[in-house]
């Protein structure tokens, strides 16, 4: 008999059937993926059996017994006791106003565990348990006083306790920097052969799913498209759309590494730039130049400065010391564009996709209504988008059309170079697949100079033919995307590359 | 009750588009012989002490009240939106000034405000509209202001100024309209609170002159036969009631 047994349960929002009759099951001890992309209900699914969102119809059996029908006052009863649950967000999760030791003794008061002085005994073990320095001081902070790392290990030492028998974790990671997602990663892995925990993992990222899972289950609009073994599904899936995952995931499909690009005048010299926030040096003395018609990459975890570098570069921020030169633009806001990550909220709301298309070539005087009309049109075409679109509005875009969009705004006044940051962290895989393929085309037909900004390795050694790697507002090393990933010379450049997932190295 | 708050406003709009549509009195010549008569169904809320059909007066007055409140609205939405407009956009010193000087408006009382205003302009009722508009800027700016300053941060209005857009382009074509949904939603508001304002500076005889059917004034008249004629001040006033209410309730809708 499994720990957990799901059978066909179907859940639904107001009318809108987002699980369709899933079943999965994890063993004793077994460390079982869900993955999907958004939408796919892999959250719905985690949170129904929990009952935060009772399901409509199914089974959910815990050791053998169907708790789906269970009200929420029984159900408390088995929550954090057998059940533990990590949240997404660790910024949200935690309660602000609480410090973080009362909110894990919190768990152990609802179940009754202990008198005072055993419970604070137990917080103490539990935060030192999870990795945390000088559990005592830690239990007194509030969290904004720890890092988006630390928060994360005080839900995990809160979803431990009481050591259930399963843990669920949505997106345990999704938010955190690579170097700590795995720090994270492995502690789940320690304390689920430490206690012999099942960990039920929810996420979107198929490399996190592929390392670390004993079984895997697909989930696709609602459906679970495949489920076995990990090592059997990875070796040979059975459904197309695994197969899809699996060729889109960049972590996944070891590609060829991009020759070096061809010798040519620079596009992008940037010397010595400095930037400082209130005393605090967020780019410190960066310098690298970026070939005419190759993509530079500059990678690097959050607070590594790399998007303020960004911004420099697209004079949105200026600089302390230290210059920027595009050689060959005269006008810079035509010949430097920059695409942003968050496609739901750099295109106005109110303006439709040829207005938004339009904007530039209006903003410069381009041709007239007529004219503009047709640029428009060929440029979405260019990036792969159907005419009819042309009146629709933002909200009625999916994310990969909307970042289409942008893409197209960039190019309507036919820059030279253009500025992506993280312009693909926000999509699904097989999305993100496809942006980067027309941005690949792009530059192949418009010979266009990329300075590409991320944080993800998987996706810079795809698409990147040199890279920077950011840390702490500087450089630490420079070169082609293959002398980075083959052989790393910086200690951190390396401890970046071992939190990548297995397969990508 | 949607509906109902719509049909209250839209009534009133054809009261004062088409006052004889709805009544077959004179406003201002009543018929002696039939003074200070209750309710009754030839005249719907009774008579005044000259003998004039009160529903007839109310009709006929809706145009005063309700021109008065638009231009009330009108003043503070235009001129309360640029303020909030430019202290948004511009920031800094412009921004300081702007803001501290509606600082100030707000701390005076609205009323006082408004009597201050019509004595430096004279009593009449469109003095009387502008006094009452000049007290709900300080209202408009400051939230016009909050709005722009949550557009201005957005990406697409960043994405517009990288794609070559002028300041006074992108605030046009991306600032103005994605902040203009709460300041209409509070123009609603401000409609039924001009109305009440206005009616109240009729009341105190700062308004449109007698005999003049402005809705205040006409409660003001009512008050000397509050003892005997109740219908001379409750009937105005309860329309008077219902309009600020609906308006309230529209408001309330489109926020």
């Amino acid at each position: 008999m499994s720990l957990l047994d799901v059978r066909d349960l179907r859940v639904s929002y107001g009318g809108h059937e987002a699980v369709k009759g899933v079943s999965l099951s994890v063993g004793e001890g077994e460390f079982v993926a869900v993955v999907g992309e958004s939408g796919s209900g892999k959250t719905t699914t985690a949170n129904a059996i929990i009952g935060l969102h009772p399901g409509d119809s199914g089974e959910i059996l815990l050791n053998g017994t169907d708790i789906a029908r269970w009200s929420q006052r029984r159900l408390r009863v088995i929550r954090g006791a057998q059940i533990g649950l990590v949240p997404q967000d660790p910024s949200n999760s935690l309660n602000p106003v609480k410090k973080v030791g009362a909110q894990i003794a919190e768990t152990l008061l609802i179940h009754r565990h202990g008198d005072k002085t055993s419970r604070r005994r137990r917080v103490l073990e539990l935060l030192e348990r999870v990795g945390l320095d000088d559990p005592a001081r830690r239990a007194g902070q509030y969290p904004h006083e720890l890092s988006g790392g630390m928060r994360q290990r005080v839900l995990i030492a809160a979803a431990i306790a009481l050591r259930p028998s399963l843990i669920i974790a949505d997106e345990p990671t999704s938010a955190l920097d690579v170097t700590v997602q795995r720090r994270i990663l492995d502690l789940i892995d320690d304390l689920r052969q430490e206690y012999g925990t099942a960990v039920l993992l929810v996420t979107h990222d198929l490399g996190i799913a592929a390392a670390r899972s004993d079984r895997l289950v697909v989930m696709r609009e609602g459906l679970v498209e495949e489920s076995g073994g990990t090592r059997e599904v990875l070796a040979a899936p059975a459904a197309a759309y695994t197969r899809r995952l699996l060729a889109d995931a960049p972590a996944l499909s070891a590609r060829a590494f991009k020759e070096p690009p061809p010798q040519a005048g620079p596009a992008i010299v940037v010397r010595d730039l400095v930037k400082e926030f209130g005393g605090f040096r967020a780019v410190d003395g960066v310098s690298f130049e970026v070939a005419r018609g190759s993509t530079h990459a500059l990678v690097g975890e959050s607070g590594s400065g790399k998007t303020t570098t960004a911004r420099i570069v697209t004079r949105f921020e200026k600089a302390d010391s230290g210059s920027v030169e595009i050689p060959g633009v005269t006008e810079f806001r035509r010949g430097v564009q920059l695409v942003y990550q968050n496609p739901y909220g750099s295109l106005d709301p109110r303006h439709s996709v040829a207005r938004i298309v339009e904007e530039p070539l209006r903003n410069f005087r381009l041709g007239d209504r007529a004219a503009r009309r047709t640029r428009v049109k060929e440029l979405l075409d260019r990036v792969a988008l159907p005419e009819a679109l042309l009146e629709r509005k933002p909200r009625e875009l999916s994310g990969g059309q909307r970042q289409r969009v942008a893409i197209a705004r960039a190019l309507a006044v036919e820059p030279q170079v253009v500025v992506l940051d993280e312009a693909v962290s926000a999509l699904d895989v097989t999305v993100q697949a496809q942006i980067l393929d027309l941005l690949e085309q792009l530059q192949r037909d418009l010979g266009l100079t990329y300075l590409f900004i991320s944080h993800d390795l998987a996706v810079v050694r795809q698409i990147s033919h040199t890279v920077s790697v950011m840390n702490k507002g500087r450089i630490v090393e420079s070169g082609t995307t293959q002398q980075i990933f083959d052989s790393p010379q910086d200690d951190y450049t390396r401890e970046l590359l071992a939190a990548v997932p297995e397969p990508v190295r | 009750m949607r509906w109902l708050s719509w049909l209250v406003v839209a009534l009133v709009v054809l009261w004062a588009v088409v006052p004889w549509l709805f009544t077959g009195y004179d406003p201002l010549n009543g018929v002696p012989a039939e003074k200070l008569q209750g309710p009754s169904a030839a005249h719907w809320f009774g008579t005044d002490a000259v003998g004039r059909d009160v529903f007839a007066r109310v009709v006929h007055g809706s145009v005063h009240s309700l021109s008065g409140a638009f231009v009330a609205v009108g003043v503070g939405l235009v001129l309360g939106t640029l303020l909030g407009l430019l202290a948004g956009s511009a920031g800094g010193p412009a921004d300081e000034i702007i803001m501290r000087l509606m600082d100030v408006l707000l701390s005076v009382p609205g009323l006082l405000l408004a009597l201050t205003v019509i004595i430096l302009l004279g009593p009449g009722t469109v003095n009387v509209a502008i006094a009452v508009g000049v007290g709900s800027v300080a209202a408009f700016a400051r939230l016009a202001r909050a709005e722009v300053v949550r557009v201005r941060r957005s990406d697409y209005v960043e994405a517009a100024f990288g794609s070559g857009g002028t300041f006074v382009a992108v605030l046009w074509r991306h600032v103005l309209p994605n902040s203009l949904g709460p300041v209409v939603a509070l123009a609603a508001l401000q409609f039924g609170v001009a109305i009440l304002a206005i009616s109240t500076l009729g009341f105190l005889g700062y308004g449109a002159e007698p005999p003049t059917p402005e809705w205040g004034l006409l409660i003001s008249e009512g008050r000397n036969y509050l003892a005997t004629s109740w219908w001379l001040t409750t009937l105005p006033g309860a329309v008077v009631v219902a309009v600020v209410l609906a308006a309230g309730r529209i408001s309330k809708e489109i926020r």
